[in-house]
């Protein structure tokens, strides 16, 4: 049950260049949010809101976090909004990741801004829990305490060697799999590397779930613009990020353009 | 007192606002937000003879005040619409706008048919989707076409017919006159505008389609105006749609012409856009010693 409201900003810190952290005041959406769901975000003078995967919920303190990234004119209006300020979102949005019965072990895997989502489904599995995140350098890297903080294994890796290993996450979780099986992988990130990340699960026999992004305008899947290719029992035909997803089974995802 | 309650086409809707056939899906989503007996009416999703998988993506890019859509008629096909859709439709206390959309004149023509005996309130034929290859603009740019098409539908529908008319084109008035000719018992106007952005980094036109059609507020002045022309050349009731984001949109576009209104893009960035607009025409009336709405239509003073 999604909700349209203006909800207080309680804190706005920024997590990098151009990456931003917002906790927002709203106990209904809260109290209803899922790890893996998104919220509309409207940006001022913008005609379309913002589509933006929800980090964390606090449902004792009646909060979300999203985490976004200034890629145009709108998120930079939004990126402007400080504590105090009111933010107009619709959430929660989409469906949320799988969450497997207490004592199974997945492995969360974010390449670049499709990390914020992972901090909410590593939540879900604690010490359970491997976390892989991508970045492009040093400067880039968000969000690794917050992981830290859930007793979870944390593995960090960047294109550049600038800090953790030197590769992308899918070395990693070549690695990872070397020694352990989990019972899930949760990915995401850009397409190339949600591809890569399916194979490999397959390859394997591991359940994996995908979150994807698409250019959106209702949010709620009326309008049926954020279009993505999907397979189910050998036919393909067209889903929609926003209410079929933004969370898809990996196998289920056509990545082929 | 309910005072914007309008006969539009010998049809009772309770208020003139709504909802834009393509924005609103069949009600289900925007019901999370309110009863959809708040509406005057829901102009459903195009709906084709077929199942359709539409344009592939990106099909939206944002345009100041305003967006493109390409999305192409994705939608279950009309045994679906029938079958799962309106018996949840018809429980909601809201008019139904059947929007259908042919490829070819026969098409249209059998999916008017399957709407005979159905609770459909009336039947928005959509001459006029730039996003399809066959059908949709190439009926809805040629006036003898525009025609034929209308009267194949009438010829066969037992609803009120309204066509849904292109702004893509030199004259809307003489297409409008064309399909009052051939029977249509009113119009409902405008579609999207064709248009067209570029990624400067990439070189490539944002929507996969490379064209999608404009709505939103920044098409509004261009929809009020057509409204105006064809109000002025036509005797059947006009449904002006374009852009209208407020009551005071509203109340402009009835005073241009339109017996009736549709809201459209406008829904996307809020939801409640619909609901206050009604909201707001009420109490427009009431500030104003109106006592129905209906008495404002057409009644611009031209200088």
């Amino acid at each position: 049950m999604y909700k349209q409201g203006k909800y207080p900003i309680v804190s706005k810190k920024t997590l990098a260049k151009g990456i931003f952290d917002v906790e927002i005041y709203c106990p209904h959406i809260a109290k209803a949010a899922k790890a893996g769901q998104f919220a509309q975000v409207q940006s001022e003078g913008f005609f379309l809101r913002r589509p933006i995967s929800i980090c964390d919920i606090d449902k004792d303190k009646g909060t979300i976090r999203l985490v976004f990234e200034v890629r145009g004119h709108g998120t930079d209006k939004i990126s402007e909004l400080n504590k105090g300020d009111l933010i107009d979102i619709i959430a929660p949005l989409g469906n949320g990741f799988k969450v497997l019965e207490k004592g199974k072990k997945a492995v969360c895997i974010g390449g670049g801004i499709g990390t914020p989502p992972m901090v909410g489904i590593t939540k879900e599995y604690g010490e359970n829990a491997t976390v892989i995140s991508g970045f492009r350098n040093a400067a880039a890297v968000i969000l690794q305490e917050d992981f830290k903080a859930m007793g979870c294994d944390v593995k960090l890796c960047t294109d550049d060697g600038s800090a953790g290993r030197k590769g992308f996450v899918t070395d990693a979780l070549l690695d990872v799999l070397k020694t352990e099986k989990p019972d899930i992988v949760y990915a995401c990130g850009p397409m190339i590397m949600l591809k890569n990340i399916t194979k490999i699960c397959e390859e394997n026999g591991i359940y994996c779930q995908v979150s994807l992004e698409q250019r959106m305008a209702c949010g709620v899947g009326a309008c049926l613009v954020c279009v993505c290719r999907t397979v189910k029992d050998g036919q393909e035909f067209n889903s929609h990020v926003c209410k079929d997803g933004p969370v898809f089974d990996s196998k289920e995802v056509v990545f082929d353009e | 007192m309910n005072r914007i309650n309008v006969n539009f086409c010998g049809v009772e809707f309770k208020n003139p606002v709504i909802p834009a056939s393509g924005t609103f899906g069949y009600g289900r989503e925007y019901e999370q937000f309110y009863p959809l007996s708040k509406l005057g009416g829901i102009s459903v999703k195009g709906t084709t003879l077929h199942r359709r998988e539409g344009n592939p993506g990106p099909r939206v890019a944002e345009t100041p005040s305003g967006m493109l859509n390409s999305v192409g008629l994705q939608n279950g096909g009309v045994d679906k619409f029938i079958n799962y859709e309106l018996p949840n439709l018809v429980t909601k206390d809201t008019r139904i706008i059947a929007n259908i959309a042919g490829s070819t004149i026969e098409e249209c023509a059998e999916l008017a048919e399957k709407l005979n005996g159905t609770a459909v309130d009336m039947i928005e034929l959509n001459i006029s989707c730039p996003n399809v290859k066959q059908g949709g603009a190439a009926f809805g740019t040629d006036c003898s076409v525009a025609g034929a098409v209308t009267k194949a539908v009438k010829d066969v529908t037992e609803k009120p017919l309204m066509v849904k008319l292109s702004p893509n084109v030199t004259s809307i008035v003489d297409i409008a006159k064309s399909v009052e000719a051939n029977g249509a018992d009113a119009v409902s106007l405008i579609n999207t505008l064709l248009g067209m952005r570029i990624d400067i980094k990439t070189r490539r036109p944002i929507l996969k389609n490379n064209v999608g059609g404009l709505s939103g507020p920044a098409v509004f002045p261009v929809a009020v105006r057509m409204v105006w022309q064809v109000a002025n050349a036509v005797k059947i009731p006009v449904m002006g749609m374009g852009g209208i984001a407020t009551w005071e949109d509203a109340i402009e576009m009835m005073l241009a012409g339109a017996g009736a209104v549709q809201v459209g893009a406008a829904i996307f960035a809020d939801p409640y856009a619909p609901v206050k607009i009604a909201e707001g025409m009420q109490k427009f009336c009431e500030d104003n010693g109106i006592n129905n709405i209906s008495e404002i239509v057409g009644t611009v003073k031209p200088w």
